[in-house]
């Protein structure tokens, strides 16, 4: 009997190969959840991981230079620089009107007066590609944003009105380091030939012009360091109001961004392979049942439960590895659409490359799951009576009782969480995420647990015999009720509420052109020339919505402090920011609020007598967070002229609305005299309107600027049509992988009922009779299911919409009535589809094939 | 000689709510080695859950079986299951073969089980025996009734078991077969040595055996030498 302790490995493998041999159909579905799931944890990791190695290893190419300098004063000076051999690049960049004499348009773009040889690493990306280098060939030439470009209509070799210089179009631009998308919304990049930017005379006293600086270096000295240099300095830095950024910087920065497209995938990756989870564990679960009584023969021949757990835990392993395996190959394949779906959007060009950590990764994911979630069904394999051989299987109504189910069970909440962990990086919502889960899985059994109770208790008696039968399926034993509502449920619940969320996410950046909100805009408008602009407006029958007066100005002390008081101090309880020092302040005047504004303290006030200081209001999010009080005295420096004011108030203000919004915000009586632009606020009715009055006002007033809104929102509207695209594309992944389990689990649910019809079909019933019968019983399951989800999906939704997105979650009517029909009726039709078999061949034959 | 089964007033309940069902009470018997035992009795009576019992499927409720002097009352299922593989064969009424083993895996399972080697020649001995030889490679949805039993009679002997359980070998099957399926198991009784215990309805079958026991309503009603046979 001492033969008995050993395990013979090599039987059981041989015992788990033969028994596959007339189940592979089965195992295939199995296998093809594992597929997707993996596939996309495997296409969604290599890409983020070849796109993080490709940042680092591009990091030059996204600064372009080794240290880039900025400031708002052309005489800026940084000793260090001078110290090291170097190589140096100028960049005089403001914003501005251009004009299109082909066709008489005017935009504004920010226009960038370079010289020097920068980008010293990469390439400013041209059309045609050496059009970057021709354009500094000391001729009059321009580099244009492409979507002006677009636009407006104008090719390569058209001109472009400058100030008072005309420049040859030499290429479009495509990209350039130093480049963010929302500036390009704003205010799109045109490069000119620095020597020629006094001959535009757009630069006067006043205008606001930033210098920037670009350093390569090309004998550093051993060791150098320019990060902590700059470290060091940069307090120094900080007085002399000099921006400063390095190339580690910069990655560091761009990586960030991405992090929020990486959390997205993230989770996309997540809910795929969660999915491919109830995918595993409802299809073992199903399998196992049809095993038992193969698994009690092999008892009453005297295998161990032990050998017969093994059997098919070496079975379900081995699907496992192939599924993980086949996963990560079309997870490798997928990656390498990626970068063409993510586009203009990624910082780097991404290259594919075979992301080793990731695939390795994917494959012990998947078989690590394919165990841990086949468990639960295959314990139970344990502890099969060899009596089931005597007695046929009775139903299992002590499965809660074992304490491995609870391991298991606690082991797969804590894979959940962990994880979750991994992909999300926040353990708070992890373990929310996972709770949901659970809760999601105790509704959908309640749900089925109730709906049988129901059907049992209120039996209709009367019905004909096509409903009974179909109903009474409902809670006869070996009812698949419980499994398919739980994994059609989850599936559901899962898919719908990505749909929700993705809905969500687009409708949030998505915005409303309203028909009676402002959408252009003029300024820079010399005090004198108001009056006139307003008649203008008027004679183009156009509104003059809003008429406000700008100062520039800067903060020269707040209660006694300066800028350089609160650098030096170091104590870092009360140490004061200093952004509100370091902030240009385009401040308004005037005594009431408007329709944007609301008071959150104090008040408004006018000085009551002369020695009483005047007081000012700032945006209340910014005064908290920058720690000044009402009662503060605030010190500006308006253009040379200090003036010494107090807080008097803070406001909200609502910044969704296209206005003229100030952070801070005088009363009048201060400022009328100071030097100041204005800005001016009106509505046109479209694109044609908006065009023929911009090109009157740049006509008339070469010094004013104006955004048109409406050219803004198009440009957008673009970009945002081109990211629901990929957030469409992502959710797919989970859509399908939801999919294939809803799929997979009615397809072997077909072997429960098929013993059944084909004893029905043997006493005489008809195709009909079998397919209304088979049809309704999947009619309600599917119905139970897909409803108990949408539910689900409901709660997920709002409550993601209300703690994670901070909008309010307004469910849509169609979606959900599409979701309940075509969940249901692909139950339907599977179902059907499975007892086609059925009716369409001589009962005898499908008793002999599949009733063993 | 010490018996190969010892039975002692084995009881058996069935607990199905607040009922509680006595399918079996007070039942005591033994066999010697080699001997021909079969157990009759209408339906019902308790039969099928003896042969049970007496093969360590199930537990009692109250008694013990003592099988090749082993007790199995104080045996755990995977020892128990160990006990068959040595000990013991058993043909079901409805044969239970794998589905997803050909016939000759089938046969070899038991002996696979207790580690065998050089196996596959006696299964193949064991095919030719039951007259299916040619058929080793075909799957049990491609055998008759009657050939499903045959390997699954095949199956039982394989392991050379000391005892072999056979509940209505020949329920399922026509006369003619019936007979081929009997000779198979007095056979190989004969040549192996192998205790045989029977339940049948069939009282051709039944008087072909050493002894005859009779059960109603869970009890044994006679146990009686069959004179008739004794050669
Ligand atoms: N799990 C169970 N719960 C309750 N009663 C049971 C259970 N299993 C068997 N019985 C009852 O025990 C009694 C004996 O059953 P058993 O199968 O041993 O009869 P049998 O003599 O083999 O009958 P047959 O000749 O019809 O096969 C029957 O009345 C049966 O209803
Ligand atoms: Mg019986």
């Amino acid at each position: 009997m001492d033969s008995q302790s050993k395990t013979d490995w090599k039987w059981l493998f041989k015992m788990a190969w033969r028994d596959s041999r007339r189940s592979k159909s089965r195992l295939f579905l199995f296998i093809s959840s594992i597929i997707i799931g993996i596939a996309a944890l495997v296409a969604i990791n290599s890409f983020s991981d070849n796109l993080k190695d490709d940042i680092n290893s591009q990091a030059k190419e996204l600064l372009g230079a080794d240290l880039e300098l900025g400031s708002n004063d052309s005489t800026f000076n940084y000793g260090l620089v001078d110290t090291l051999a170097h190589e140096v690049s100028y960049e005089n960049s403001f914003a501005s009107m251009v004009f299109f004499p082909k066709n008489q348009e005017s935009r504004l773009v920010d226009v960038r007066a370079l010289e020097g040889d920068f980008p010293y690493y990469g390439k400013i990306e041209t059309e045609p590609a050496n059009a970057e280098a021709t354009f500094r060939d000391g001729e009059r030439k321009a580099l244009v944003d492409q979507s002006v470009m677009i636009q407006f209509d104008v090719e390569v070799g058209d001109s472009i009105r400058i100030g008072l210089v005309n420049f040859k179009i030499e290429g479009s631009l495509i990209s350039s380091p130093s480049q963010s998308l929302g500036a390009t919304l704003v205010a799109p990049a045109v490069y000119i030939p620095l020597k020629y930017l006094d001959d535009t005379e757009l630069i006067q006293k006043g205008s606001r012009v930033y210098y920037r600086r670009f350093y390569k270096f090309t004998d550093p000295p051993e060791g150098f360091d320019i990060e902590a240099q700059i470290r060091e300095d940069s307090d120094t830095l900080r007085i002399q109001d000099i921006s400063s950024e390095t190339i580690e910087e910069r990655k560091e920065e761009t990586g960030e961004t991405f992090d929020d497209l990486a959390d997205f995938l993230n989770l996309v990756a997540f809910v795929a392979l969660l999915l491919g989870c109830v995918g595993v564990a409802s299809a073992v679960h199903i399998y196992i049942k049809d095993k038992i009584r193969s698994v009690a023969i092999l008892r009453c021949l005297g295998a161990s439960g032990k050998d017969t757990f093994l059997i098919y835990l070496i079975q379900i392993g081995a699907a496992g590895f192939i599924g993980s395996f086949l996963g990560a190959l079309a997870g490798t394949f997928i990656q390498t659409i990626l970068p063409k779906v993510f586009g203009e959007f990624l910082p780097v060009e991404v290259n594919i490359a075979l992301s080793w950590p990731s695939i390795l990764g994917g494959l012990l994911t998947g078989i690590f799951v394919s165990i841990l979630f086949a468990l639960a069904p295959l314990v139970s394999v344990r502890k099969a009576s060899p009596l089931i051989t005597l007695r046929g299987i009775e139903a299992d109504n002590n499965a809660l009782k074992d304490k491995l189910k609870w391991l298991i069970y606690v082991g797969i909440l804590l894979f959940v969480i962990v994880f979750a962990f991994i992909q999300i990086g926040s353990l708070g919502d992890s373990v929310v995420f996972t709770l949901f889960i659970a809760f999601s899985f105790g509704f959908l059994a309640l749900v089925a647990r109730f709906s049988m109770w129901l059907v049992k208790r209120f039996f209709p008696a009367s019905w004909s015999y096509i409903w009974r039968q179909s109903l009474a399926n409902l809670y006869r034993p070996n009812n698949q009720t419980s499994v398919l509502i739980a994994s059609i449920g989850l599936g559901t619940a899962l898919i719908t509420t990505l749909y929700f969320i993705q809905a969500l996410l687009i409708s949030q950046v998505e915005i409303t052109t309203d028909n009676d909100r402002p959408n252009l805009m003029v300024f820079d408008i010399q005090s004198h020339q108001v009056e006139e602009l307003a008649e203008l407006t008027k004679s183009y029958d156009l509104p003059v919505l809003q008429q406000v007066p700008v100062v520039t100005m800067r903060i020269e002390s707040i209660n006694g402090l300066t800028l350089e008081d609160v650098v030096s101090d170091t104590t870092e309880d009360n140490r004061r920011r200093s952004s509100p020092y370091r902030r240009e302040w385009r401040v308004t005047y005037r005594d009431s609020l408007i329709e944007s504004e609301k008071i959150v303290r104090g008040e408004i006030t006018k000085p009551n007598n002369i020695d009483e200081l005047p007081q000012v209001s700032l945006e209340d999010e910014y005064a908290k967070r920058n720690k000044i009080e009402i009662g503060d005295t605030i010190v500006w420096n308006v253009q040379g002229v200090p003036i010494s004011t107090t807080l008097g108030s803070t406001r909200e203000i609502d910044w969704e609305r296209v206005q003229t919004n100030f952070l801070g915000l005088f009363p009048s009586g201060v400022l009328e005299q100071a030097p100041q632009f204005h800005v001016l606020i009106t509505r046109v009715k479209d694109v044609e309107e908006g065009a023929l009055f911009q090109r009157e006002v740049v006509k008339n007033y070469p010094n004013v600027s104006v955004i048109d809104v409406g050219l803004i929102l198009n440009t957008l509207d673009n970009i945002l049509s081109k990211i629901s695209f990929v957030i469409r594309f992502m959710a797919l992944f989970s859509i399908l992988t939801g999919l294939l389990v809803l799929v997979s689990s009615v397809i072997l649910s077909k072997f429960q009922r098929i013993k059944e019809s084909v004893l029905l079909r043997t006493m005489g019933a008809s195709k009909r009779q079998i397919f209304s019968i088979n049809s309704l019983e999947y009619f309600f399951l599917g119905s139970l299911a897909s409803l108990s989800g949408i539910i689900l999906s409901l709660l997920a939704s709002w409550g993601l919409a209300y703690f994670t997105f901070n909008s309010t979650f307004v469910p849509d009517l169609l979606p959900i009535v599409l979701v309940y029909i075509s969940i249901t009726s692909i139950t339907i039709l599977i179902g059907l589809a499975n007892s086609r078999g059925i009716v369409s061949k001589p009962p005898l034959e499908v008793l002999r094939s599949e009733i063993q | 000689m010490p018996n190969i089964l010892e039975v002692s007033q084995l009881s058996k309940t069935y607990q199905s709510g607040t009922k509680a069902l006595t399918v079996l009470s007070d039942i005591s018997f033994s066999i010697e080695p080699g001997d021909k035992l079969s157990i009759v009795g209408s339906s019902g009576s308790g039969k099928t859950t003896l042969l049970g019992l007496c093969a360590g499927l199930d537990r009692a409720s109250s008694g013990s079986v003592i099988l090749n002097g082993t007790k199995l009352d104080s045996l755990n299922e995977d020892e128990r299951a160990r006990v068959r593989n040595l000990h013991v064969g058993f043909v079901f009424q409805n044969f239970q073969l794998l589905p997803t083993l050909t016939a000759l895996e089938n046969i070899m399972v038991p002996m696979e089980l207790r580690g065998e080697k050089g196996i596959k020649d006696r299964a193949m001995d064991l095919l030719a025996r039951v007259g299916l030889a040619e058929r080793h490679d075909h799957y049990p949805t491609q055998l008759s009734g009657g050939e499903q039993q045959r390997i699954s009679i095949a199956r039982a002997f394989s392991n050379r078991p000391k005892i072999l359980f056979a509940d209505e070998p020949t329920g399922n099957l026509d006369e003619e077969t019936s007979v081929k399926i009997e000779s198979l198991l007095f056979d190989l009784n004969r040549e192996l040595g192998t205790t045989l215990v029977l339940v049948t309805h069939d009282n051709e079958l039944a008087k072909k055996t050493d002894r005859v026991i009779q059960l109603k309503g869970g009890r044994i009603i006679s146990n009686s030498l069959n004179q008739a046979l004794e050669v």
